[in-house]
């Protein structure tokens, strides 16, 4: 039983970072879309047109992936999470079903619209296509953080006389407190990959001379999206959903902060190693008091350690968690950095000529992919070992007849399904950017 | 109230049917139907705008199983857990097929994926009517109310079969069958000239066999499931249901002579639509039927969700269905008429 433990959480955390790589680009890029659209509209310039037609392409590719990968996602639930979803079903088949029915319909029925018929639909329908893309990838988005927030935080629910819960409020479950502030945090991060994609291909545009018209409005439209996107991830729905963690998971708070001891003001730690054995910080660069500063907005307020907690509510994977946390913030913050100082020489017009910034910008699309993922990594290990925060532990949740070799068998064949998606998916889009906006035909 | 969320399960599985049953219905006849590669891109272009929104029926019908039956669903998907993630496989795969190929103009990828997509819509249908299959033939439910079957024992119907035994095999040949038919009248009527011609042949020659096939899983399901006529002697309402399946099955000859591809197609509808309504009518009030022990049977009763929640989800439930409903409206308002390769190419 204990392997098949590891493998359907294996399986689960494989798929579903494979899985969100394609959906955050998707939902930002929609956005990213639909203000090409507009400019387009507004100035009548048609290269604003070309510019959306090509982002489509990406996006349609994208898309499928983000479907045929999403797929598996609502499936797992039953397939290797047979007790959790008896035991919530009654609470988050709500939200799951929503997104099935207002999401995924609104988005694939009119995806086909934008692709297929702009000549028939006339700009303006075709605006409103786009719009409406937007509208159900951003709701789809919407769903699944209130059930990700639900299992963070439940609420408005009873257990009844089997054990299992029951929904008691639609009203609470929708404003879950969680709910708020991630919704807005992981949109928002979505739109900085999009941005960082958007102006790396305009970098890259302008370094290779060639599709330079391009280039420079996929950069002006890239940057200064991506500089509001950076700021406001961090500030103020980072730092909001943050002190979400430090008021209901303080143990989770603790464990990312790599802070063992309880004390008053509490120093931020930078930089580190967590031992484990040792249960301190290795090699630690932190600025005093801070951490209790940020949480609490006072520098000697007392923040509890992991000693605060029996060690069975820990989460069990402490190193990775930090680890995973503080990428994430680190990233974050370099983003800040690159997309001022790119809206800084675009002010002062030097920034398609700035080489050097536009080569950052062209090798730093990687980069907050891996800041999603890692922000994901720290809300889904940080929620360990619960699977629904203290109700459900994730010991609990699994199938109790799919068997270990099963299991292994499945995530082996997925291993090798993504893998073979992947090579095709990075083949055909770089095929795509190479060949550049003006050769997408008008349609 | 769980008989109302019944109803519109069964609903949400047979418009998925009816609607990715075209599309896989086209891939399964896309190898003989079309040589020439402008004659594939017509019928891959005829379910481009479509067939993505179609499987989204099947993810809806999903989370509303999720939502609705939470206990069928946990247990149905764990019991069934490879052939489950095998047809996700294949979805991705036809899926993949559908998008690359036209990415890059060369024979060999071209007939690398028109390969792949055909042989996953083959084995989809395949599947599909091998899971109807397993649900009339009952599964090993324990005490608890959970399974695992292996994907196949020795293709005999005994109570420890596998997903894979002669009943159910036999249930894969008619949906084959079956969606090859419905593929092909669609098709048919999205064409022109050569494919329209090989599509009319085919849905002609199919058809036979659908009605073939279609008798012996009857006489079959007899055998392993008496029961199933319990609930049309208490409510001879279901004899609709056959009496419309029937009338379908004529139409797709009827018509098919007459050279009328819209009613052929709407008569290819109705077949696949009636059949699955009879099959629910039958099976009811029970989801699904354990081979070991009746009293393990899951039941629409002992495996809903909470009586709040399920009042929720009706007001929702009716926004949500009737928006959908409205947007397949419009689009396949929008994408009617026969496809022409010339226009609207992305």
């Amino acid at each position: 039983m204990e392997d098949a433990l590891i493998i359907d959480r294996l399986q689960f955390a494989f798929t579903i970072m494979f899985h969100y790589l394609f959906p955050q680009l998707t939902m930002g890029l929609s956005l990213i879309i639909v203000v090409l659209k507009i400019i387009a509209l507004k100035t009548g310039n048609d290269l604003y047109n070309q510019s959306a037609r090509f982002w489509a392409k990406i996006f349609a590719v994208n898309f499928a992936m983000g479907v045929v990968t999403g797929i598996p996602m609502e499936f797992q639930f039953g397939t290797n999470w047979a007790k959790f979803s008896v035991f919530a079903g009654g609470v988050i088949g709500q939200t799951l079903a929503m997104e099935g029915l207002f999401a995924f319909f609104l988005e694939s029925s009119f995806l086909g619209l934008f692709l297929f018929g702009e000549k028939r639909l006339g700009q303006i329908g075709h605006l409103i296509s786009a719009i409406l893309v937007f509208t159900g990838s951003w709701l789809s988005g919407f769903f699944i953080i209130v059930t990700n927030a639900w299992m963070q935080h439940p609420v408005g629910f009873t257990t009844d006389a089997s054990g299992v819960v029951q929904l008691a409020s639609f009203w609470e479950l929708l404003t879950n407190p969680w709910a708020g502030w991630q919704y807005a945090h992981n949109m928002l991060g979505s739109v900085v990959t999009a941005s960082f994609v958007v102006s790396a291909v305009g970098a890259f545009y302008l370094l290779s001379k060639k599709g330079e018209d391009y280039g420079r409005i996929f950069l002006k439209v890239g940057v200064m999206v991506g500089l509001v996107a950076s700021i406001l991830v961090a500030f103020p729905t980072g730092d909001k959903q943050g002190q979400n963690v430090a008021k209901y998971q303080p143990v989770t708070l603790a464990a990312m902060e790599g802070l063992f001891e309880t004390k008053d003001g509490a120093e931020l730690v930078l930089i580190g190693q967590p031992d484990m054995a040792k249960l301190k910080i290795d090699n630690p660069i932190h600025i005093p008091h801070l951490l209790s500063f940020l949480t609490y907005y006072r520098w000697k307020a007392e923040v509890k350690g992991l000693d605060a907690f029996p060690r069975e509510d820990w989460p069990d994977n402490i190193p990775l968690l930090y680890y995973s946390y503080h990428i994430m913030v680190g990233l974050g913050t370099i983003f800040i950095a690159i997309m001022a100082v790119a809206v800084f020489l675009l002010w002062r017009k030097q920034l398609f000529s700035a080489n050097w910034l536009l080569w950052i910008i062209m090798l730093s699309f990687p980069f907050p992919y891996l800041a999603n993922t890692t922000g994901w990594m720290t809300a889904e290990l940080g929620r360990q070992p619960w699977l629904v925060y203290g109700l459900l532990r994730t010991a609990d949740g699994i199938s109790p007849t799919v068997s270990a070799g099963n299991a292994l068998f499945t995530l082996l064949g997925f291993m090798g399904m993504y893998t073979l998606l992947g090579l095709l998916f990075l083949f055909l889009v770089f095929r795509e950017i190479n060949h550049g906006p003006s050769r997408t035909v008008s349609t | 109230m769980e008989t109302f969320w019944f109803i519109a399960l069964t609903f949400m599985l047979i418009m998925y049917v009816v609607l990715d049953g075209f599309d896989l219905g086209a891939g399964i006849i896309h190898l003989i139907a079309a040589k020439s590669d402008e004659d594939r891109r017509t019928i891959l272009k005829s379910i481009g705008p479509v067939w993505d929104g179609n499987e989204v029926w099947l993810i809806a019908a999903g989370g509303l199983l999720y939502f609705a039956f939470p206990k069928l669903y946990a247990s149905s998907f764990s019991g069934f857990y490879l052939p489950l993630i095998m047809v996700l496989w294949l979805l991705m795969l036809r899926g993949i097929g559908i998008e690359l190929r036209g990415h890059i103009d060369n024979k060999m990828w071209k007939s690398f994926w028109d390969v792949v997509f055909s042989g996953a819509s083959i084995l989809l249908a395949i599947f599909l009517g091998a899971a109807l299959g397993n649900v009339v033939r009952g599964v090993p439910l324990n005490a608890e109310g959970y399974f695992f079957e292996p994907l196949w024992t020795t293709f005999t119907v005994v109570p420890q079969s596998g997903i894979l035994d002669w009943f159910t095999v036999l249930m894969g040949l008619v949906a084959l069958f079956t969606l090859t038919v419905h593929g092909a009248n669609y098709v048919a009527l999205k064409t022109e000239n050569k494919v329209q011609e090989k599509a009319q042949t085919i849905s002609k020659n199919a058809a036979w066999l659908v009605i073939l096939t279609s008798v012996l899983a009857l006489i079959a399901t007899n055998l392993v499931r008496p029961q199933i006529w319990v609930n049309y002697s208490s409510n001879p309402l279901g004899f609709l249901f056959i009496f419309v399946a029937l009338s379908g099955a004529v139409g797709i000859i009827y018509f098919r002579v007459k050279v009328n591809d819209l009613l052929a197609f709407l008569s290819s509808a109705a077949f696949i639509a009636a059949m699955g309504a009879a099959t629910a009518f039958a099976l009811y009030p029970i989801v699904l039927p354990a081979s070991t022990d009746p009293n393990f049977s899951l039941t629409i009763y002992n495996t809903a969700a909470g009586e709040y929640g399920l009042k929720i989800g009706l007001v929702w439930w009716t926004i949500g269905i009737t928006l959908a409903i409205g947007y397949f409206s419009f689009l396949f308002y929008f994408f009617r008429g026969k496809v022409n390769l010339k226009t609207e190419e992305y």
